[in-house]
């Protein structure tokens, strides 16, 4: 009688223990901070010191992801197939777009070409 | 200051590349312009301060021309609030120059934008300047958007291309190239082989005594690859020039004063009239360089060149605005 609950408590944290693993998983490939598994398709990307981070970010289909620019200069984010191009984004400004088809983008800022990225659609 | 950065900037605290000490050198060595004196292919320096003290003083020229640059009109964050009251103070000094320069050479980045009103404003200012001409190349940030398509439209006029263009003054030969346009994913700056070929036909028939002042926004050097602080093809450029016995190379987009020589040509970049960037690879990036408001505008600057004709080819004077 003694030992149901401690079978209990044993698998409760091992159930737990797995959920936290998945959801980890999942988080970490989806690049992103949220704990909900509906926020996962969303995606973010920070423009900081001329720099698109992460640099490579492999997404699901039909992930929208948002640039944002921390930079006191503005970027751009242009695919070089030209399947999407933000304006210049300024200090704080935004630019999103939904991938709806798999495949690797490779992007730049058109203001500073040095500045290059990837974003694979699986 | 390229070379000498890594040995001033070597002890890095808060993390931007920057130590109090290499700032301190940095900002003595940015705030005082430097008078250059091209004799027989080699660019001269000499200190305005020591100009000021009377040590040395440059000859009055037949010909003499301004080059402002990169006046990011329209930008206005920490690392300068208003750069119209700096555009302004550039002005304040052209005008106060005891003979009026011939013309202005803008060498791009007019505005940080590429907003009309960012162009209105500078065009407006600068007809105060006691120079009427004004020549412009754009810089990356005048064709955002559009590919330079309004830049043309406002600065095009008997232009080729991009907006490259040439013409005489006082019997030099002026080049204005286009390093902005259609820029690669990766890249450097780039002239493309329409603009080469163009270059090459411009001085064809030009004798080899003729000056030639050539100015362009990214630099025709390579600065600092690795912030894109150079132009890809620049060497088949001035390949072209390479018979001709003085050529001055002019540009912007580094926002600090570099000099180099390399046989017959001089290269020098300018002050920005807005915000000063970091030395190359002292900071984690190109962006820019917050000064205290006080020191700013000694990190601002204007470069007015004198063409002297017979021996003494070119000196180019660079003031800062405080």
């Amino acid at each position: 009688m003694q030992k149901k609950p401690l079978f209990y408590e044993r698998t409760g944290i091992l159930a737990i223990a797995v959920l936290t693993l998945a959801m980890c998983g999942w988080a970490n490939q989806a690049q992103t901070s949220s704990p909900t598994p509906a926020a996962a398709s969303v995606t973010e990307v920070k423009i900081d010191n001329f720099t698109y981070g992460p640099a490579e970010l492999t997404v699901p289909v039909g992930t929208t992801v948002t640039w944002t620019n921390h930079d006191d200069m503005p970027h751009t984010v242009t695919s070089e197939d030209k399947s999407f191009a933000s304006k210049a984004l300024d200090t704080d400004d935004t630019f999103t777009f939904t991938f709806t088809k798999p495949g690797t983008y490779n992007y730049f800022c058109t203001i500073h070409p040095k500045m290059t990225a990837k974003i694979v659609v699986r | 200051m390229g070379e000498n950065s890594k040995k001033i900037i070597d002890i890095n605290r808060n993390d931007d590349g920057v130590d109090r000490r290499g700032f301190l050198q940095c900002m003595a060595w940015a705030g005082t312009g430097a008078l250059c004196v091209m004799h027989g292919g080699i660019l001269k320096t000499y200190s305005l301060s020591e100009i000021a003290k009377g040590a040395s003083r440059p000859a009055a020229g037949e010909l003499s021309f301004v080059q402002i640059s990169d006046s990011h009109m329209g930008f206005n964050k920490a690392a300068n609030s208003d750069v119209a009251a700096t555009l302004q103070a550039a002005i304040d000094k052209i005008n106060a120059l005891p003979q009026a320069p011939s013309f202005l050479l803008h060498t791009g980045d007019i505005t940080h934008l590429a907003k009309p009103e960012q162009f209105d404003t500078v065009e407006k200012m600068l007809s105060a300047a006691s120079a009427k001409q004004v020549f412009y190349v754009p810089g990356e940030h005048d064709v955002i958007g559009d590919n330079g398509k309004q830049f043309l439209e406002r600065y095009g006029k008997g232009t080729k291309g991009d907006g490259w263009h040439s013409f005489e003054k006082g019997g030099v030969h002026f080049i204005g190239l286009v390093n902005v346009a259609n820029l690669k994913a990766g890249g450097l700056g780039s002239l493309g082989n329409e603009q080469l070929e163009w270059l090459e036909d411009d001085v064809k028939h030009l004798s080899s005594s003729t000056p030639i002042v050539v100015f362009a926004h990214i630099p025709l050097w390579a600065v600092y690859p690795e912030w894109g602080w150079g132009t890809e093809d620049s060497a088949q450029a001035l390949s072209y020039l390479k018979r001709f016995g003085s050529v001055s190379v002019l540009n912007g987009h580094i926002h600090q004063i570099m000099k180099k020589v390399e046989g017959n040509i001089t290269f020098h970049t300018a002050d920005s009239t807005a915000f000063p960037q970091p030395a190359p690879g002292s900071a984690p990036s190109p962006g820019p360089l917050v000064v205290p408001a006080e020191q700013l505008r000694s990190m601002l600057g204007l470069t007015s060149v004198q063409f002297v004709k017979g021996n003494q080819p070119l000196a180019i004077t660079d003031s800062t605005l405080a």
